[in-house]
């Protein structure tokens, strides 16, 4: 069962629509991360307009996946695909983003934005708590007459390769093997850079394959950008009923506007209104 | 107060009976520790619910995430652990996950104050209350014996918001009995004088010590009152702001630095709606160290003499 022709190019379309409104959302905020959203906008793209059963009309519906983003700073890019998803107007959150009193916060909170599964920011944070919702969802779970469990919510967690030398992390790896929680999946976006340069040289997270699996993860590696690997990875992953999976996402930071693409400087940086509109020419 | 022997038991101990009783009441409640099930007393429980009794081994940071996801789910969690651990361990991720999303996961934090005693300083916790309190969204319970502690235990499970519950390990008099009302919230006044020139709050077994103080003051003359404060936050303005009016001067008893503790939090109350004097007994900024309950209680000055003292010396501020 593998994903169409047709379906792929419609991601791809909804990718530079994600990506397009990362880079208005940024330039009109003046602050912001820029490279991590737009590494990860296909991979956004691929969650909310083809892996997540969701609906944005109903946001509290109880059977719905759940997505921890637990790297908050790549916020403009959730905030971006649920906009595009029809959660709320995309010229909100253009306007909103990082202002005062707006529901779109410099880092994820749900105080301000209930729709949101959890507040992010402080990294190392998130797979914990994407553990214990896919422990509580195991855990409230009837099977069925015929054994099967009735319900096949997933639990997604999207990570920062650098957050992962915080120590809680592995904490929470450690668990999700000991609970054998096949209904959660990790996300890990390899970009290889992080706020002071390069990952490998700022704190080396090679051979990062090896380690999951030494977890007894299941683990892929995939080129995240490419949708064809990105759904191969998560149908694999969901036939693991007994153990947790994580996709190793390889990603160009900054992708699409090249400009931007692999520069640790742009970790942390939002574009001026001149380098936005050359990237908004180089998206069309 | 009778002259006869109080019965002895440790709050951790009434922790442990209502989370059965919690546990009964409500099937969403579940429990979990970093390896201390039964030195917080969660045995019983893991022994009735094995289903829903999680442990997460010694990494009390995933123990407060797991919580906050499993809340997230209308789960109510207790996680428990030493309170050096946790509040102290994992304190941002008590903040971001569990506080910030508001998240009602009870915090329980045993072998507080100096009741770690043989363990030495890097075990005691002195310093759980003012990390507590200053949290937004967060309640912060302290026992004075174990049938408070049951009592506590099951109005947190109740209540949809974050709650520490601050416990000791040592075996404290029973102070209170079933039928004393218990609210979060509110403040009890536990031994009430005529005319009383002074007033001591108190807060976790410590109690006990306070009300000795207090019937000894009185039989030399000093009328004091004594309340019970067992919930630090949200503080019981109303009834704090009566005793320092009805006395003009307070005494504040805690198992803690005085710094960021329960007499702080008092202090900053009555600086802004009804200043008074103020002594403070509670550690002075000092760590712990090894040795009996009693002798680390009397060499950090908490003991019934030290309160008397600290009785007398506001007396004579009040002039």
């Amino acid at each position: 069962m593998s994903i169409s022709q047709e379906k792929i190019k419609q991601l791809k379309q909804k990718a530079n629509e994600i990506r397009r409104t990362v880079i208005e959302t940024l330039v009109n905020a003046g602050s912001g991360h820029t490279a991590g959203p737009l590494g990860t906008a296909d991979i956004f793209a691929y969650l909310f307009f083809h892996a997540l059963n969701h609906d944005p009309k109903k946001p509290d519906w109880s059977e719905r996946d759940r997505l921890i983003v637990s790297n908050g700073h790549i916020c403009p890019v959730l905030y971006a695909a649920m906009a595009q998803a029809g959660y709320f107007p995309v010229r909100d959150l253009i306007k909103g983003l990082r202002k005062f009193g707006s529901p779109f916060q410099g880092h994820p909170q749900r105080k301000f934005l209930p729709v949101l599964e959890t507040s992010s920011g402080p990294l190392g944070e998130g797979l914990s708590q994407a553990a214990g919702m896919a422990l509580a969802e195991r855990m409230s779970d009837i099977r069925r007459f015929d054994g099967c469990l009735t319900s096949s919510k997933l639990f997604f967690c999207i990570l920062s390769d650098a957050e992962l030398q915080e120590g809680n992390i592995w904490e929470a790896i450690m668990f999700a093997n000991k609970e054998q929680l096949g209904n959660l999946i990790a996300i890990v976006d390899r970009n290889k850079i992080q706020i002071g340069g390069f990952t490998e040289k700022i704190m080396p997270l090679e051979p990062l394959r090896e380690k999951w699996e030494a977890f007894n993860w299941h683990t892929a590696e995939i080129n995240g950008h490419d949708f064809q690997e990105l759904d191969e990875a998560i149908s694999a992953a969901k036939e693991f009923s007994t153990k947790p999976s994580v996709i190793i996402a390889h990603t160009i930071p900054g992708k699409s506007v090249k400009e931007f693409e692999n520069k640790p400087e742009w970790h942390g940086r939002a574009p001026s209104k001149e380098e936005g509109e050359k990237a908004l020419k180089e998206l069309q | 107060m009778t002259n006869q022997q109080p019965k002895l038991k440790s709050t951790r101990a009434g922790f442990g009976e209502g989370l059965v009783l919690a546990g009964e009441k409500d099937k969403r409640v579940v429990a979990l520790t970093a390896d201390l099930k039964e030195s917080v007393c969660m045995s019983v429980f893991a022994e009735k619910f094995p289903e829903r009794f999680i442990e997460v081994g010694v990494a009390e940071q995933n123990l407060a995430g797991v919580a906050s996801g499993m809340a997230a789910m209308g789960k109510i969690p207790f996680i428990g652990s030493f309170a050096i651990f946790s509040p102290g361990r994992n304190w941002e991720q008590i903040r971001t996950t569990i506080c910030y999303n508001n998240q009602p996961v009870k915090i329980i934090g045993s072998h507080a104050g100096l009741s770690a005693s043989a363990d030495g300083g890097s075990h005691q916790m002195l310093e759980d209350i003012a990390l507590t309190r200053v949290l937004p969204n967060m309640i912060v319970l302290s026992p004075c014996d174990a049938i408070e502690a049951k009592k506590a235990t099951v109005a947190a499970a109740a209540i949809n918001k974050p709650v520490y519950i601050r416990l000791s390990r040592a075996e404290t008099p029973i102070i209170t009995s079933e039928e004393t009302p218990f609210e979060i919230g509110k403040a009890e006044m536990v031994f009430e004088a005529k005319k009383p020139k002074v007033g001591i709050i108190a807060t976790g077994p410590i109690l006990h010590k306070a009300l000795i103080a207090a019937k000894e003051l009185s039989e030399s003359g000093v009328t004091v009152s004594v309340m019970n404060l067992a919930t630090i936050k949200p503080l019981d303005e109303k009834v704090v702001i009566k005793l320092a009016k009805e006395t003009g001067a307070i005494v504040t008893v805690e198992e803690h630095q005085i710094a960021g503790g329960m007499g702080s939090a008092v202090a900053e109350l009555l600086a802004q709606k009804e200043p008074v004097p103020i002594e403070f007994v509670g550690v002075r900024d000092q760590f712990g160290q090894t040795g009996t309950y009693e002798e680390l209680l009397n060499l950090y000055g908490l003991s019934v003499l030290k309160i008397k003292q600290a009785v007398r010396r506001v007396m004579k501020k009040k002039g």
